[in-house]
């Protein structure tokens, strides 16, 4: 619903080992109800990334603008997705963990209800609202930490792998889902993730980043109707597309040429 | 097997083995080997404690036991939780009391009693702050420990929604840190039911289960001094089961953050 900026963002880890860069250098605009996904092997960033947006990390040098705004800490125009199913408070129902951002902003009783119940049809697990997280599968537990993040309607969606630790199968219907819910809410969204057919179905626009350091190495549009066939030759067409800008050679199960990971 | 069949096993096992316990106990009584005077047998405690109960003489001393207990629990409660909160979110609180704590807590509360019998005297005073100073340690060190187990993720979702700091402290941290609280409050209240004791058979007059017991030995009354020992053994089981038991059934059992013990 915002825009976002990313301008010349470097961020610099400090580790026993010596000055490790996180980041380096990325520039990023994102438009607004803009589907945006971070493609990249392990190390390569992208994670690092979605905390500076998120605000629980402060970049070295450069800012972040979301809707004009300099990002300084978290802040509720952002809701933030992670990929611990740990992440709901286990001592708070599904409902109770959707409303807990509106309680923080101090909404009504009925008010925060009546939300949370409609965050959560929207996930569809209105039937288990009154559940406590430990009585529900992974699949619904990221789906009810999508409502809770949704719930006090930030204009931005930052998702760090939200789905890499279900089993293919939810992983589908999960990618659908968000699929759906992006449509009815069209928020601005930025998904990390190092699923290439993931990122495929979900984006309009893909960016590759590439390891030590971090840095943006291209960016794929994704411009096919919606709702996607992963099976069509143009889905497998930009799979092959962005394998290949991975380092990837298609066909081959191996990486052909050693990424970064062969020289960590 | 069913969940009621299993329970039931269960406090049949529970019930086989205080039978035997109490069956040897007996056995040995009336063995002739030992002065009935010392090892009297079970009939005979039991004959004492329903009149001790009935006239009432038990129930007042349980009564002052429980007060002296209570009031001093709650008070290491109210100072040990938020120090052991404070001590785990804040460094310097934490350099400041943790050589304290550490030094102080293998202090037998009990090796105290003297000092304080000097200081505030015989009675209340004296027993309530030997309870405190019991308990208050537990609390402290299970407190400090679960806060710094909160899974650094709710922290981070919770400040991504929004909540500042006393939202934090009690939405977050104060669940999250639930299991090891429990765990301290029952730790805390065992060993001020031992402390209490203790402490009344020298610092309390006329009135507590410890001072029954003390004063017994002037009479031989050993059948008194059994059950005083069996109300003791009681109340503590009862507080234990029903009340730390409901309150884990409430709270973490429920919310699957500790696994219930099994049968």
């Amino acid at each position: 619903m915002v825009p976002i900026e990313i301008n010349d963002v470097s961020l610099i880890y400090d580790t026993p080992s010596g000055k490790v860069p996180g980041v380096k250098e990325v520039n990023l605009n994102i438009g607004a109800s803009e589907f945006v996904c971070i493609v990249g092997p392990s190390g390569c960033g992208k994670s690092t990334l979605l905390n500076i947006i998120a605000g629980f990390l402060t970049p070295a040098a450069g800012e972040i603008r979301i809707g004009g705004k300099k990002v300084d800490g978290h802040g509720m125009d952002r809701g933030v997705v992670f990929q611990d199913f740990a992440q709901l408070f286990p001592w708070r129902t599904a409902l109770g963990n959707v409303t807990f951002g509106l309680e923080m902003k101090g909404i009504p009783k009925d008010e925060r209800e009546r939300i949370a119940h409609e965050q959560l049809r929207l996930v569809k697990l209105d039937k288990f609202t009154g559940s406590y997280p430990h009585h529900l599968s992974g699949g619904m537990q990221q789906r009810v930490a999508i409502a809770r993040a949704l719930a006090y309607n930030p204009s931005v969606l930052l998702m760090d792998e939200p789905f890499a630790a279900l089993d293919a199968l939810t992983r589908d219907d999960m990618q659908r889902l968000l699929a759906d819910v992006w449509q009815e809410t069209r928020k601005t969204v930025i998904y990390v993730t190092h699923n290439v057919s993931e990122a495929v179905y979900l984006a309009d626009r893909v960016i590759v980043m590439t390891p030590h350091p971090g840095t943006v190495k291209t960016e794929i549009r994704i411009p096919l109707p919606r709702p996607r066939d992963p099976l069509s030759v143009e889905f497998l067409d930009f799979q092959k597309e962005l394998l290949h800008q991975l380092g990837y050679e298609t066909g081959a199960s191996e990486p052909a040429k050693a990424n970064g990971k062969a020289n960590a | 097997m069913t969940e009621g069949k299993q329970r039931q096993r269960s406090l049949l096992r529970g019930a086989v083995a205080l039978l035997a316990a109490a069956a040897i106990y007996d056995a040995m009584a009336r063995s002739g080997y030992f002065a009935p005077a010392l090892l009297p047998t079970l009939p005979t405690v039991a004959h004492t404690l329903f009149a001790n109960l009935t006239d009432g003489t038990m129930i007042g001393h349980a009564a002052f036991t429980l007060y002296r207990v209570t009031f001093g629990f709650a008070l290491a409660v109210a100072v040990g939780l938020p120090l052991g909160i404070l001590m785990a979110r804040f460094k310097y609180v934490e350099s400041f009391f943790l050589p304290l704590v550490s030094a102080l807590m293998p202090i037998p509360s009990f090796a105290l009693v003297p000092l304080f019998m000097l200081w505030f005297g015989i009675g209340n005073l004296t027993t309530i702050l030997i309870v405190f100073y019991a308990a208050a340690f537990p609390m402290v060190f299970n407190t400090w420990s679960g806060v710094r187990s909160v899974n650094p993720l709710w922290l981070r979702a919770a400040g991504a929604m929004g909540a500042d700091e006393h939202k934090l402290f009690w939405k977050v941290i104060i669940p999250g840190a639930s299991p090891f609280i429990i765990t301290g409050m029952r730790q805390a209240f065992l060993r001020s039911w031992i402390a209490v004791v203790g402490a009344e058979m020298i610092a309390a007059s006329d009135w507590g289960l410890g001072w029954v017991i003390f004063d017994a030995k002037e009479f031989l009354n050993t059948d008194v001094m059994l059950a005083s020992l069996i109300v003791i053994g009681l109340i503590g089981f009862v507080f234990e089961r029903f009340i730390f038991g409901s309150l884990e059934r409430m709270t973490v059992l429920r919310w699957g953050m500790m696994r219930a013990a099994t049968g």
